[in-house]
């Protein structure tokens, strides 16, 4: 521009990298331990046995390959459907109660974190198994037993139990921004409860059951501990499939497909998902 | 019963901006009402009976009840005990969605995932109200806050004195015979709360329905009001016009809350018809007596008090010598603050043709026996906190 530009504005570009250079540890060790490996199982992919498109022609022409896949994205729905209906109550409850209650509250969602997913997983099988607990109490009401393990059911259950923590925080957040004396004027504008948490609280609760959906929904896609040791052959989820061909059979241009798959239908999806989520209001006006 | 009430006019005929319309507004009778949270008396037997299409506000220093009555008429909450009735039925047990009341808030309260043109169309589609008639009355309400040009902003986009004027389009779209309104111009500048006092005041005039609001801030209790009812402590103290509690102040506590005041407190003598208090060593009396007893100190208004040199000849008024301690020049005359020899303080103000003094001047305060109110000491009249 002109030669009178003012000084400020250089000097503020000047110092315009900084915030790079404080992410620069974030970013180094994103580049290392997902870019890299992601590069790896690409190039793995298109290469291993040879270099060409056969691991992916290989995928698509064996059904399994799609059932599985379709079932993951079943399960994970399925899952994520669980965490946001159980959720949702749980966190309101959060932000209804006093500290001491909410601290107790807070702690039931953090332990499930401190004990191995493993543990976790083998308590699910003694409760779910047909001479379970679950069972024997059904029994004990005179209702027949039902099948919980070894079934997409079981899975279901196991996995949203692990992923509740992911739902619960986001909304929890959320949920304790939002303004209740909102809910006061909706009632007095003529909203019984009921129509005032639809039009009102419900709509500025959703960035959150957004946020939780969608880190609930992905880490499910790649869940393998929980499906494999509550699921059946029924009930196999991708990632136990890319361990039999990766661990088991040493195929890691399919395996490496089938991870390219996922990532690629999972990006699909989200992109569809976006302008629904879109909030179309500006964060400015919430407390 | 109220004095000021007859010359107050009827007010449902201020309707005649909406021909064809009767008097929308609903008479409001609270009858000892009392709200305790635990043992702690939030409201402590309120009685008030507000007529249709009138204007009352609430005044009253923080924590006195003002909110906690608002809310009651509201259905926010529920007395402890009392009679409620809105329009002449009672609302006693009636949830606040089935009270059909306009509610303004402090905090605007506008629903932020709304554009402005969507957050008042909202009480009207909870009433079925669609179509050309809803953006009718919208756009209506809209015109009426002078808000039209806003339509399809986000709440987030308007300044809070655009916000609140939204928030009372939201308030009056579906007629409300009564419109409660929480210190709604608490947060906003003083110059763009004057002219929203203004703008209110239209807006009650154009719609003829009952106002009642609540401030703090007496001058803008003055500015509003057809009359006020001035909260103390979970009590009313006083119902009247502006001029009646100014002139007329029945408690001490509304004497001092009201306007400008000097309070002379001393040992009193009682007389036949009147009553002498020594500030000082120096004597002054009025011809007037506590009708209920208690301990008389003596309420005087800055206009009813003249100032002239220490020494001047008097003139057969009460005396008392003091010192100019701060000089304000009004414009149309001059505000001082006198020191008075026991520590208190006398606030005088004069016109332009007195004399006028400097901060240091020794003076003496006049004043007419007649021109003194006698009240009962209170010490509960202590405005420090507010
Ligand atoms: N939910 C509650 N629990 C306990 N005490 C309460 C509650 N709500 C109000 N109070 C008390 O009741 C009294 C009156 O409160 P209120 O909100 O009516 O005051 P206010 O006149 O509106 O004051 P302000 O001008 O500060 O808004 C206060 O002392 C307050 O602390
Ligand atoms: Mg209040």
């Amino acid at each position: 521009m002109s030669a009178s530009e003012p000084t400020i504005p250089a000097a503020e570009r000047r110092w315009a990298w900084r915030p790079y250079a404080l992410a620069m540890p974030a970013l180094v060790l994103l580049l290392a331990v997902i870019g890299y490996p992601l590069l790896t199982i690409v190039l793995r992919s298109l290469s291993e046995p040879q270099w060409g498109l056969q691991n992916y022609i290989w995928f698509f022409s064996a059904p399994i390959n799609l059932t599985v896949l379709q079932r993951t994205f079943v399960i994970s729905t399925w899952v994520t459907l669980v965490c946001v209906v159980s959720a949702y109550p749980y966190a309101y409850l959060m932000t209804a109660v006093g500290p001491r209650i909410r601290l107790v509250l807070m702690l039931c969602v953090l332990i499930p974190f401190w004990v191995s997913g493993v543990v976790r997983t083998l308590s699910w099988v003694i409760l779910l198994q047909d001479s379970g607990v679950i069972n024997s109490i059904l029994r004990s009401f005179g209702l027949g037993g039902v099948r919980l393990i070894r079934t997409q059911t079981g899975v279901v259950i196991g996995m949203a139990q692990v992923l509740l923590p992911f739902m619960i925080l986001p909304l929890y957040s959320v949920m304790k921004g939002i303004d209740l004396r909102l809910m006061r004027a909706a009632q007095s504008l003529g909203a019984r409860p009921f129509r005032a948490f639809f039009t009102i609280y419900l709509p500025l609760s959703l960035p959150g059951v957004y946020a939780g959906a969608i880190i609930v929904f992905i880490l499910a896609l790649g869940f393998y501990i929980t499906p494999a040791l509550l699921g059946g052959p029924r009930s196999t989820m991708l990632s136990t499939l890319v361990q039999t061909q990766v661990l088991s059979l040493l195929q890691w241009g399919r395996g490496g497909a089938m991870g390219v798959v996922l990532l690629v239908v999972t990006f699909v999806l989200l992109a569809l998902a976006a302008p629904v989520m879109r909030s179309r209001y500006r964060e400015a006006g919430r407390r | 019963m109220n004095p000021g009430q007859e010359n107050r006019g009827n007010p449902g005929q201020e309707n005649m901006g909406n021909p064809g319309q009767e008097s929308r507004g609903a008479a409001i009778d609270l009858r000892a009402i009392s709200k305790a949270y635990g043992s702690f008396k939030a409201l402590d037997g309120v009685s008030l009976r507000i007529e249709a299409g009138e204007f009352m506000t609430l005044l009253g220093p923080s924590g006195s009840g003002k909110t906690t009555t608002l809310n009651v008429v509201a259905g926010f909450t529920e007395a402890s005990s009392g009679a409620l009735e809105v329009g002449g039925r009672s609302v006693v047990g009636v949830p606040a969605h089935k009270r059909n009341i306009g509610v303004v808030f402090q905090h605007y309260a506008l629903f932020p995932h709304m554009t402005v043109s969507r957050n008042v169309a909202y009480p009207l589609a909870l009433r079925g109200v669609a179509g050309a008639e809803r953006e009718r009355r919208v756009r209506q309400a809209l015109d009426m806050v002078k808000m039209a040009d806003f339509g399809h902003r986000f709440p987030s986009e308007l300044s809070g004195g655009q916000q609140q004027r939204v928030a009372l389009a939201r308030a009056i779209v579906f007629d409300p015979p009564l419109l409660l309104m929480d210190e709604p111009l608490g947060a906003l500048d003083k110059k763009l709360r004057e002219w929203l006092q203004l703008e209110i005041k239209r807006i009650h005039r154009e719609l003829g329905t009952t106002f009642v609001y609540v401030t703090h801030d007496q001058e803008e209790a003055l500015v509003l009001s057809d009359r006020i009812a001035v909260f103390n402590r979970g009590r009313i103290e006083q119902i009247g016009t502006g001029r009646e509690l100014y002139d007329e102040p029945a408690t001490l506590f509304v004497g001092k809350f009201i306007g400008d005041s000097t309070v002379l407190r001393g040992a009193a003598a009682i007389s036949g018809g009147e009553t002498a208090i020594e500030i000082a060593g120096q004597k002054v009396a009025t011809p007037r007596r506590l009708a209920n007893g208690g301990r008389p100190v003596m309420l005087l208004r800055p206009e009813k008090l003249a100032l002239v040199r220490r020494g001047a000849s008097g003139d057969g008024r009460n005396r008392l010598t003091g010192r100019i301690g701060e000089a304000i020049y009004l414009g149309s005359g001059s505000k001082y603050e006198v020191d008075l020899a026991d520590g208190s303080k006398a606030i005088v103000r004069s016109t332009l043709e007195a004399d006028s003094f400097a901060i240091g001047d020794e003076v003496e305060v006049l004043f007419a026996g007649a021109d003194v109110k006698l009240l009962a000491d209170d010490d509960k009249a202590d405005l420090s906190l507010t």
